[in-house]
């Protein structure tokens, strides 16, 4: 398990060095999307309308940050569970996305569209809000600002902490992972990732 | 009878939920120090680091340690001696809450219905649960709970025949299944027997209690003691990467049920576990 400091945007080769179990240190411009942004880019996509940033080589975070304090870039800005955006995250990929940030496991149809189109989903630490936003240096609203929380926002991050789960070689870290600990008498077994074509 | 005002329920409420997302509770620190002791795997001690460094940071600089600022549950123990005046109870809560939300800067989550799903923006509404109890005090526990694990929570109406084995095999199932999702280590809240919907009320209650705080009852003590091992061989480790401490502690509640049933319901709790409690 390899330490790779990445700045965006992000190649094919740089997503080809990067496996699952491996720690990932992006610094550079991300934006945040949520289930209902992620909706929006989706009915943009299929109307053939461009999406609300260069979607080649980026990076998305699914966060919906609190609001800034007085003297604050921004709020708490954790990741949240990825399974919402499963529906809409092949197409992001489709489209050139090749970084996704979140929390959880994914479905079979979004860990074949990594291998299909180049892309690594990467985790953040779950509930760690306050540690995170330390990481981001910029935040400003780019697009859907009517959806509060769930905007569109372009973040500056400094060696933002993320681990790769599903990589594009098929590697799934929760099962690696999960295995290695699970006792033998345990009542369920970590599941394996299936064999993409 | 006693004469307490609503807006001091109001005021509590709007100081009980911006402290529990400021400063976590002294119980879950202690479980998250005991996790710390317990876990095997490295990366497993990394997260655990992290989370720790992170509520410090929270508590440091007053702001939430999570930006899942969660649907504030309010649970009210209202005396049967005590008379409310000044208004409407629901609405001070609310009040309260619209407030604690907006003066904390913390983030609005609730919409005003399920399928136009509108923000509110003032994170309301509450949800109010009442018990009436004997005395002459009101006592009010605010939980603001993220929607992640929410999200992972089950119930399962199984049949008598299931019996304890069966109700372990679903509890630690749905744990499994909620695995990296709901943010481990969890705190899991489990109701079993009541009906369907007193079920769940249990499980949520259940979470409630001071983390590892055994059941009362010896037996069942026992039985959150078994539960508790088994999902710590899952080996799903915080944050689902592999580890020795998927769950902080296990919580039953118990109720009676009818001769047909056997319900078990499954509150899962992230680590971010914040409540907070007030006696007026």
């Amino acid at each position: 398990m390899a330490r790779i400091h990445v700045t965006t945007p992000i190649t094919p080769e740089q997503v080809r060095q990067i496996r699952a179990g491996d720690e990932v240190i992006i610094t550079g411009e991300i934006y945040t999307a949520r289930d209902a942004a992620h909706k929006r880019m989706v009915e943009d996509l299929a109307a053939g309308r461009p999406l609300p940033f260069n979607p080649e080589g980026a990076v998305i975070y699914y966060v919906g940050p609190t609001p800034p304090k007085p003297g604050q870039v921004i709020g708490s800005a954790g990741p949240t569970t990825s399974y919402r955006m499963d529906k809409y995250t092949p197409d992001m990929l489709k489209s050139g996305v090749r970084l996704v940030i979140g929390k959880g496991y994914r479905s079979d149809e979004v860990k074949a569209a990594l291998q299909q189109y180049g892309g690594a989903y990467l985790v953040a630490t779950g509930g760690a809000g306050a540690l995170l936003a330390r990481k981001i240096e910029e935040a400003e609203v780019i697009a859907y600002e009517d959806l509060g929380a769930e905007a569109i926002r372009r973040l500056r991050v400094r060696e933002f902490p993320t681990i790769c789960i599903n990589d594009v070689h098929g590697g799934d870290q929760y099962f690696t992972g999960q295995s290695q600990w699970v006792k033998p008498d345990a009542m369920v077994k970590p599941k394996p990732p299936v064999a993409s074509e | 009878m006693r004469e307490i005002h609503v807006d001091q329920v109001a005021d509590a409420v709007a100081r009980l939920v911006q402290e529990a997302n400021f400063k976590l509770s002294d119980d879950v620190v202690r479980a998250l120090s005991q996790a710390q002791s317990l876990e095997e795997a490295p990366v497993g001690q990394t997260v655990l680091l992290q989370i720790v460094e992170n509520y410090t940071i929270a508590e440091t600089e007053q702001v939430p340690m999570c930006q899942d600022t969660g649907v504030a549950l309010v649970f009210l123990e209202i005396g049967q001696d005590v008379h409310l005046v000044g208004g409407d109870l629901t609405e001070a809560v609310n009040r309260g809450v619209a407030r604690g939300y907006t003066e904390g800067h913390l983030r609005m989550s609730m919409l005003n219905d399920p399928i136009k799903r509108v923000n509110t923006r003032n994170n309301t509404p509450a949800m109010i649960y009442v018990d009436i109890v004997p005395g002459d005090q009101l006592k009010i526990k605010v939980d603001t709970k993220g929607g992640g694990s929410e999200n992972m929570s089950q119930l399962k109406m199984l049949p008598p025949s299931a019996g304890w084995e069966g109700a372990k095999q679903f509890i630690v199932e749905a744990v499994a299944a909620a695995g990296p999702n709901a943010c481990p280590p969890l705190i899991v809240g489990v109701g079993i027997g009541g009906n369907f919907d007193k079920c769940a009320l249990l499980a949520k209650k259940a979470l409630l209690r001071d983390v590892g705080t055994p059941h009362p009852d010896p037996e069942w003590a026992a039985r959150e003691k078994e539960l508790l091992e088994e999902i710590n061989k899952l080996g799903v480790g915080p944050m689902g990467l592999g580890g020795t401490v998927t769950a902080l502690a296990v919580h039953v509640e118990v109720m009676g049920c009818h001769i047909t049933a056997l319900p078990v319901a499954v509150n899962i709790e992230c680590h971010s576990h914040r409540h907070k409690e007030v006696t007026l």
